[in-house]
This record gives structure tokens, C-alpha cells and sequence, in this order.
């Protein structure tokens, strides 16, 4: 990378900070949709790092994908389910909290001792192909890696249908029954729900 | 102050962690299905970020890191779709989208 280092360590302070600072925000919010313009943050942050990283085709991947279609999704979705609700109380919520937390504070203090204590391997600078990664990355995709990325087509293809047919309301051409067949109406229509009284 | 060639592997190792360890508070803490999702989506970048940074520091030739991180990044595509197909298919049943009341796999 031909940036200076001074730089870089900037960068990639202010961007880390960012991405903690942000994901914190995602889950101890109130309001969810904060949350979610904060999560679209710290994706961008973490598109960020992947350029400090020189990889500018995940970057660009991650701002795409992360940020153009999973935030979005997500924020639809709020749309779709946001219903102001009181929350019934929890009677435990207090060993709840302190249980997960020491569980959390317990692996983050054991990842970080690896990560401090155990001697990298790192490869000379030398040898980074830098931008070409692209083109390096299209190498693997069409040899070694062909089959995987054949099966993420499929995976794409099955969840896309996964997605549509879990999502909609149910209408069928024919009544499962009798057979008949039965009124088309794509409408949105008030059905009573289901299970909302077993509790 | 000691001179650096270039970022240490180890700070990008701590923020992906410290990014995990978030994204597993918020699974088992929080109520809102909607941010269970987003939770798990934030553990996911952290893996992210850590095949990404080995994949520039040991393994900066090959690149595989890379290719397995848009793979990653696909099948957490996937994942974000069904998964909030699921929650639409929950709320419509349930009306709520708390995570305490879907509890009908309870024994």
C-alpha cells in the first residue's frame, strides 16, 4: 500500500473506533431503526478496513452487498414488523444479563489473549500482489474455487425462492381440499392470526 | 516511539473480536427479533474481517482469504433473506416480533 503509515494508523483508528462505537449502538439502542442506519455504519467502516487491507473488490462486495441489499432488507423489514408493543417483563433479566455478559467479557479476553500471545507467520510485504487482487481473485473463482461458487449460485437461486414462497400470504390456484379453484387476489387481505392466543 | 512498516496483525485481530464478542451480546440479549438478525449479520463481519486480515498479512500471494470472504459475504446474503422471511412469516402469525414469545419448540 503506498499510503504512509501515519495515515493509515489514522484510518484505521477512527475507522475501528467507528465500528465498535457502532455495533455497541446496534445492540444497546432503544429505537431499532437507529440500529439499523447504525449497523449500515459500521458496514461502511468495515468496507473501510478492507481497502486499509488493499482489497478493493471486497470492498466494493461489501458496500454493495452489505450496505445496497442486507440493510435495506433489514430496514424494510422494520417497516413491515414495527408495531409499538410492551414488552412483558422478564423475572430473571438481571442473572440473564450479568450470565451473558461474563460469558461475552470471557471470550473477548480469550480471543484477545491469542491474539496477542501466539506468534504470526506473517509473509514479507514483498509479495503482495496489492491491486492485483482482482484479477487474482477471478483466477480462483474460474479454477480451484469453480465448484463452491457454482453451489452459491444454487444457494442464491434456493434462497431467493426460500424467501418469496416463506414471505407471502398464501395464495393457491386451487383449493388443497376440494381441488377447486380458487379466487386470485394478490390484495392484501386481514387474515386473523393463527397462534396468538396459545401461550 | 518505535517505528512501524505497517499496521500490526494483532490490532486488526482485536477489533474483529471485540466486534464478535458484541455481535454474541446482542443475540443472547436482545428482544427484537429484527436485531437478533442484525446481531448475527454484525458476527459475520467480524469473521469477515478476520479471514480478510490473514488473507493480506500470511497469505498475501494466494489471496484465498479473500475468495472466502465474498463467499461469506453471499451466504450471509441468503441468510438475511430467509431470515427475515421467517420473521415476516412469525409476525403475521404471532404479532410480535419478541423473542421471549416464540416458544412453542419449548419442552
Amino acid at each position: 500500500m503506498s499510503i504512509a503509515i501515519t495515515t493509515q494508523i489514522i484510518c484505521f483508528t477512527v475507522l475501528s473506533l467507528v465500528i465498535l462505537v457502532g455495533a455497541l449502538g446496534v445492540v444497546l439502542l432503544e429505537s431499532i431503526v437507529y440500529s439499523a442506519f447504525l449497523l449500515g455504519g459500521v458496514f461502511m467502516s468495515v468496507a473501510g478496513l478492507y481497502l486499509l487491507l488493499n482489497a478493493s473488490f471486497v470492498a466494493a462486495a461489501q458496500v454493495l452487498v452489505y450496505v445496497g441489499a442486507v440493510n435495506v432488507l433489514i430496514i424494510f423489514a422494520i417497516m413491515l414488523v414495527n408495531k409499538k408493543e410492551d414488552l412483558k417483563p422478564i423475572n430473571d433479566i438481571k442473572s440473564r444479563r450479568i450470565i451473558s455478559t461474563s460469558i461475552c467479557l470471557t471470550l473477548l479476553s480469550l480471543l484477545i489473549r491469542v491474539d496477542l500471545t501466539n506468534v504470526w507467520s506473517l509473509s514479507s510485504p514483498q509479495n503482495s500482489i496489492g491491486e492485483e487482487s482482482t484479477i487474482r481473485i477471478g483466477e480462483h473463482l474460474f479454477s480451484d474455487y469453480l465448484l463452491p461458487f457454482e453451489v452459491a449460485s444454487v444457494l442464491l437461486l434456493m434462497a431467493m425462492i426460500g424467501a418469496i414462497v416463506l414471505a407471502r400470504r398464501d395464495v393457491m390456484s386451487n383449493d388443497i381440499s376440494t381441488g377447486l379453484p380458487v379466487d386470485q387476489e394478490l390484495i392484501e387481505k386481514s387474515s386473523e392470526p393463527l397462534l396468538t392466543n396459545k401461550n | 516511539m518505535m517505528h512501524l512498516e505497517s499496521i500490526p496483525i494483532q490490532a486488526f485481530l482485536i477489533v474483529s473480536s471485540a466486534l464478535f464478542c458484541i455481535g454474541i451480546w446482542g443475540l443472547l440479549n436482545s428482544r427484537n427479533a429484527v436485531r437478533v438478525l442484525m446481531s448475527i449479520e454484525l458476527m459475520l463481519n467480524a469473521v469477515n474481517i478476520n479471514l480478510m486480515t490473514f488473507s493480506s498479512y500470511i497469505d498475501n500471494n494466494l489471496i484465498q482469504g479473500q475468495v472466502f470472504t465474498i463467499f461469506v459475504i453471499t451466504v450471509a446474503a441468503a441468510e438475511a433473506a430467509v431470515g427475515l422471511a421467517i420473521l415476516l412469516s412469525l409476525y403475521r402469525n404471532r404479532v410480535t416480533v419478541d423473542m421471549e414469545s416464540f416458544n412453542l419448540l419449548k419442552w
